[in-house]
């Protein structure tokens, strides 16, 4: 049996007292959510944090998911399980579905967090492209107050946020449009690997015009999971399979994959514009109410 | 569906597993359930590096942490003579590494602390200065004159060869081939793969410094000759260990050798005087214990225009790691490999192949492979479509044409092997029938023509399973026969003792229903005992699908010895001559007079009384056996695999699996249906997604279950199933052993329809596993070598 190196654990009873704690303990002690990345890291002794913080207590305050205004918000806390269950999420956003029904096992997902998810940082996670292509913001809080952060401004680089060490991620906001569609795409080699690539795009018509798009890629080393030149070349265009084949090629061409066990760099780079067109496409269909 | 009935249980047929009482509710007990008192836990250093000089072992920082207390070196070892053991292939392997490590992953140092936490706390203060040496990872330059030679400490050993075999007539193969019409070459491999079952390996060491006595709880799919091979290794006198393998987690092969943490357990628990226990973790398993295949084939196939087979001519590559650890009789360093001939009527066949080291972790026959039968299989099924493709004739009816017919049986192969009995064309027809052969190859016709990929992959294999003849077959010189011992106690109640072992597989109620089968018994009354050395017979174990063909038929037979024995006494009770006696399923009765009669049960209460015995008759209800087989059984069968090919992303959905089996008699159908079940599972695994690669410096690229993917439920269709019955005319009951035929033959059947699906795309072979980086490659003139780091 694998265990991990010596470590502290504190629970957490509340958000200041989570804040408070990660202050105490340094920057050296890590958030414990689902633990379903940073536990495994820690038995295979790749992370040794000198102590955890147990946030699991926090579900009433971190855990809903519900509309406010115009905008969907989707707690921290929210395991992967909820997202999937959401109906107002999948309502406004069938990304998320898409996304969550693909994303590790039903008993990861049961115990996952979309918080825990993000600020993990993994260059190969589902959601940070998933709410790239939305342009998810977050709201954080520390000990000097609150503040957002977009999601395309989260991640700094593999497994590294902008989140100070005292920093916590309390909720997800994304603005409700009328008029979009959504759609996630992902190829893996078995159910509950990590994405050889995955496209996630997000699509408001006017007729038959693109008014506005978002492209998520993730595991293909896209820079904050996103595709702005592809974007910004789709938006305004008709919305037909010859422009997204357009968009979805410089989405490929402006991305960095590497070469592993999953694939060569030509494949990935292959998957990111077929998986962005079929995303887009599928997004489209949607927005167009032919498809549910 | 599977059925239960509700009487009490007799004989042959569906009845619930009788270990699933235990197991379906947590009560197993496997290696790391054993909890001794004043238990110690060990753990090992391994090696970060594929092959690297070691300078010096600095291990006092480890020893004074403060619930250590003891950290073993190689060096320690050498003083005890313990630094290096046998191999089951006649080589040594390091215990503990002294000279250098020549694989990432090797045992470097063992600690033993008063907990686990403490005793892998330590391990990371244990400091070792490594000096990089070059390394092989290729097999495939493992000869060149430029390679570094990873065995020096072998005298004499002056590059990286191992051995040279060869099976069939090399002038009588090249004349065939020199005058065929038609002859293709293809390079296969069969990459290398892992068991991985899901319970690591592990063990718990007791030695009692009062007696002397050894105690060792293992996980051992072969409990006897380790036990032997214990008592040769360390000296200690063989009746002073007990070997006990508990319920075991799955093995596949994995757990046929000997690993040097089960004797770093002993070495532990010698030197601190009480138990110590080691279990690895899933890294470490994967990482070192015994592989499977990597072997690299050059298939050439020779055939007239019209599809008649002529020869096969196979060279192989084969990969064993840094020590020559192949688990398999000795007289067959390739397994029995010699089958690559497969289910066809050939008139030349010659194989040979070549075996090196290289720094990669040690074994290579395993995962219910039959002893290098899977990649026979492959290697054949694979060629045949090769042929197929390049005669554009359909893969099912070329295989028709050139199965061996009933009336060939028993047939002697061109290597010299008897297969005996078959039909192999009633089982082809049958998978095709339930397939729906010619509707799908319509859909897909359909299909291409709209530009989808949709495959349909065929295969036949005939498999040889029940190693076997002593006179041919001895693993360390231990011939492969296995003893039985049954005993009836007086209210006919029934325990039999046999010497394999079950990781799964359900002996406990098998051989409970030959037993009930023999003697009109219910299963229910009959309890097996295995897997513990002081109380069952001698015998080399379970792999290779022996347990039914070896142990199976030792088990009918000593049962019928009681079954003699039985009517003996009955003719006492009855006072008749036992001539007058005929045995009616449960009982002797008097010939034509059936109210005259006395059961199995009545027989034991009068065996164990003071009724008086004939003379010559010693009383009670015992026998033993030891069963030597005359011959290998070979079940065979005939599989097809349907796939749907994503043409953009190169993804494979396995949508349908048709599989007929034939094993022979079924002793329990619902066993040997699962057994069939985890097998396809196997292939879809090894043909889709399961590969132990490297990258060039040596370093393991699938040490998790996240790098080395099993399939899970989603990847795999809802079997379709069928069955022929050929029984083996020379086993007692019939029955050939299943083990493994799903293993061996389903990974070509996979194989065969991707690329089926990918014929448009002028694909004729590919390498496993077919990822869809793999498919989409091969898709576009890119083949990728999945053994290694994709560049």
């Amino acid at each position: 049996m694998q265990v991990p190196a010596p470590f502290a654990y504190e629970r957490a009873t509340s958000v200041e007292h989570a804040i408070a704690l990660l202050g105490e303990l340094g920057p050296e002690a890590r958030v414990v959510a689902g633990g379903h990345s940073l536990i495994p890291m820690m038995k295979l002794r790749l992370a040794r944090p000198d102590a955890l913080v147990d946030i699991n207590g926090l579900g009433a305050e971190l855990a809903q998911i519900r509309v406010d205004g115009d905008e969907l918000v989707i707690g921290s806390l929210a395991r992967h399980a909820d997202l999937l269950g959401s109906a107002v999420a999948g309502e406004h956003f069938p990304i998320f579905h898409d996304a969550e029904k693909v994303i590790a096992d039903p008993v990861v997902r049961n115990f996952g967090t979309v918080g825990g998810s993000l600020c993990q940082a993994d260059p190969a996670e589902d959601l940070a492209a998933v709410f790239a292509a939305l342009d998810g913001v977050a709201t954080v809080r520390g000990p000097a107050g609150v503040r957002q952060v977009r999601v395309r401004e989260l991640h700094v680089g593999p497994y590294e946020t902008v989140l100070a060490p005292d920093e916590l991620m309390l909720e997800l906001r994304v603005a409700i449009r009328p008029g979009g569609g959504s759609a996630y795409e992902k190829v893996e080699r078995r159910v509950g690997d990590y994405p050889v690539a995955a496209a996630g795009a997000v699509i408001w018509l006017d007729g038959d015009t693109v008014r506005d798009v978002g492209i998520g890629l993730t595991a293909v080393g896209a820079a904050h999971f996103a595709a702005p030149e592809a974007e910004a070349a789709l938006r305004g265009q008709p919305a037909t399979e010859e422009s997204f084949r357009a968009a979805a090629q410089l989405a490929a061409e402006h991305c960095n994959p590497s070469a592993d066990q999953r694939g060569p760099v030509d494949y990935k780079r292959h998957l990111a514009a077929e998986l962005t067109t079929r995303a887009l496409r599928r997004a489209a269909a949607r927005a167009r109410g032919q498809e549910a | 569906m599977t059925t239960v009935e509700e009487r009490p249980h007799t004989g042959f047929g569906r009845t619930l597993r009788k270990e699933d009482v235990r197991l379906v509710r947590g009560k197993g007990n496997y290696v790391d359930d054993v909890r001794l008192p004043g238990m110690l836990h060990g753990a090992l250093l391994r090696s970060p590096y594929a092959h690297a000089k070691i300078n010096s072992i600095d291990t006092s920082a480890a020893e004074a942490h403060p619930k250590v207390l003891a950290v073993i070196t190689g060096e320690t070892l050498k003083g005890l003579g313990l630094a290096w053991m046998p191999t089951l292939s006649y080589d040594v392997q390091a215990v503990l590494a002294t000279d250098k490590v020549r694989y990432q992953g090797q045992e470097v140092a063992f600690v033993i602390a008063e907990d686990h936490y403490s005793a892998r706390d330590a391990v990371e203060l244990i400091e070792v200065d490594y000096e990089p040496l070059p390394v092989v990872a290729d097999a495939k330059k493992a000869m060149d004159a430029d390679a570094p030679v990873i065995r020096d400490d072998k005298e004499g050993q002056t590059n990286n060869h191992i051995f040279d075999w060869e099976s069939g007539d090399q002038a009588e193969t090249d004349a065939v081939f020199a005058n065929a019409e038609v002859v293709v070459a293809e390079d296969i491999l069969y990459p290398r793969v892992h068991p991985a079952p899901l319970e690591t390996c592990g063990s718990v060491a007791d030695m009692d410094p009062v007696t002397g006595k050894l105690t060792l709880y293992t996980t051992s799919q072969a409990p006897h000759a380790h036990r032997t091979v214990y008592a040769l290794v360390a000296g200690l006198p063989e009746h002073k260990i007990r070997v006990i393998a508990p319920d075991i987690g799955g093995g596949f092969g994995n757990k046929v050798g000997i690993y040097p943490g089960y004797v770093m357990s002993i070495v532990g628990s010698i030197v601190t005087g009480k138990p110590v226990k080691w279990v690895e973790d899933r890294a470490e398993h994967l990482m070192s214990t015994a592989f499977a295949r990597d072997y690299h084939m050059r298939g050439e196939i020779a055939a007239t225009k019209d599809g008649k087979i002529l020869g096969l001519r196979v060279k192989v590559l084969a990969d064993h790691g840094a020590f020559n650890a192949t688990a398999q009789p000795t007289k067959f360093p390739a397994g029995f490999f010699h089958v690559f001939t497969g289910s066809y009527d050939l008139q030349a066949a010659h194989c040979t192949v070549t075996g090196v080291y290289t720094n990669k972790a040690p074994g290579g026959v395993a995962y219910a492979c039959s002893f290098r039968i899977t990649e026979a299989v492959y290697l054949v099924e694979r060629m045949v479509d090769v042929l197929a493709y390049e005669l554009k004739a359909d893969p099912a009816e070329l295989r028709m044409k050139n199965l061996i017919q009933p009336e060939q049986f028993p047939y002697t192969t061109k290597t010299g092997w008897e297969y005996d009995s078959g039909d192999y064309p009633k089982a082809l027809q049958l998978a095709m029938d339930m397939a729906g052969y010619d509707e799908l190859r319509k859909e897909q016709a359909e299909k291409r023509e709209r530009g989808e990929l949709m495959g349909i992959g065929v295969a036949f294999f005939t498999e040889a399973v029940g190693a076997g003849p002593r006179k041919h077959m001895d693993i360390l010189g231990l011939g492969m026969a296995d003893g039985a011992e049954l005993r009836i106690h007086p209210t006919g109640k029934a325990v039999l003792r046999i010497s394999v072992k079950t990781q799964g597989q359900g002996h406990e109620t098998t051989f409970a229903q030959i037993v009930g089968n023999e003697l009109g018994l219910p299963t229910a009354d009959i309890d097996v005992v295995h897997g513990d050395t002081d109380q069952t017979p001698f015998g080399l174990g379970t792999y290779g699908s022996r347990s039914t063909p070896v142990s199976g038929a030792a088990t009918a037979l000593v049962a019928r010895k009681i079954r003699d024995k039985a009517r003996i006494v009955a003719s006492a009770m009855l006072e008749v001559s036992p001539d007058d006696l005929e045995w009616e399923g449960n009982r002797w009765q008097v010939k034509g007079d059936p109210e005259q009669g006395k059961t199995i049960q009545e027989i034991a209460m009068a065996a164990h009384s003071s009724l008086e015995l004939p003379e010559g008759v010693e009383g009670h209800l015992d026998a033993t056996t030891v069963y030597n087989p005359p011959n290998l059984t070979y079940p065979f069968g005939a599989y097809i695999c349907v796939v749907d090919v994503d043409k953009g992303t190169g993804g494979v959905k396995v949508r349908r699996f048709i599989a007929v089996d034939d094993c022979g008699v079924r002793i329990n159908p619902m066993i040997v249906e699962g057994q069939v079940h985890g097998g396809l599972a196997d292939g879809v695994g090894m043909a889709l997604m399961q590969v132990i690669a490297f990258d060039e410096e040596g370093n393991h690229l699938g040490a998790s279950f996240m790098d080395y993917l099993l399939p899970t439920s989603l990847e795999c269709p809802s079997w379709e199933l069928g069955e022929t019955v050929t029984p083996s005319p020379h086993h007692p009951i019939g029955a050939k052993g299943v083990g493994e035929s799903a293993t061996v033959g389903s990974p070509c059947a996979v194989v065969n329809a991707v690329l089926d699906a990918i014929k448009p795309y002028g694909v004729r072979h590919a390498d496993m596993p077919l990822t869809p980086a793999a498919v989409w490659g091969a898709m576009n003139g890119r083949p990728i070598r999945t053994d290694l780091a994709i560049p």
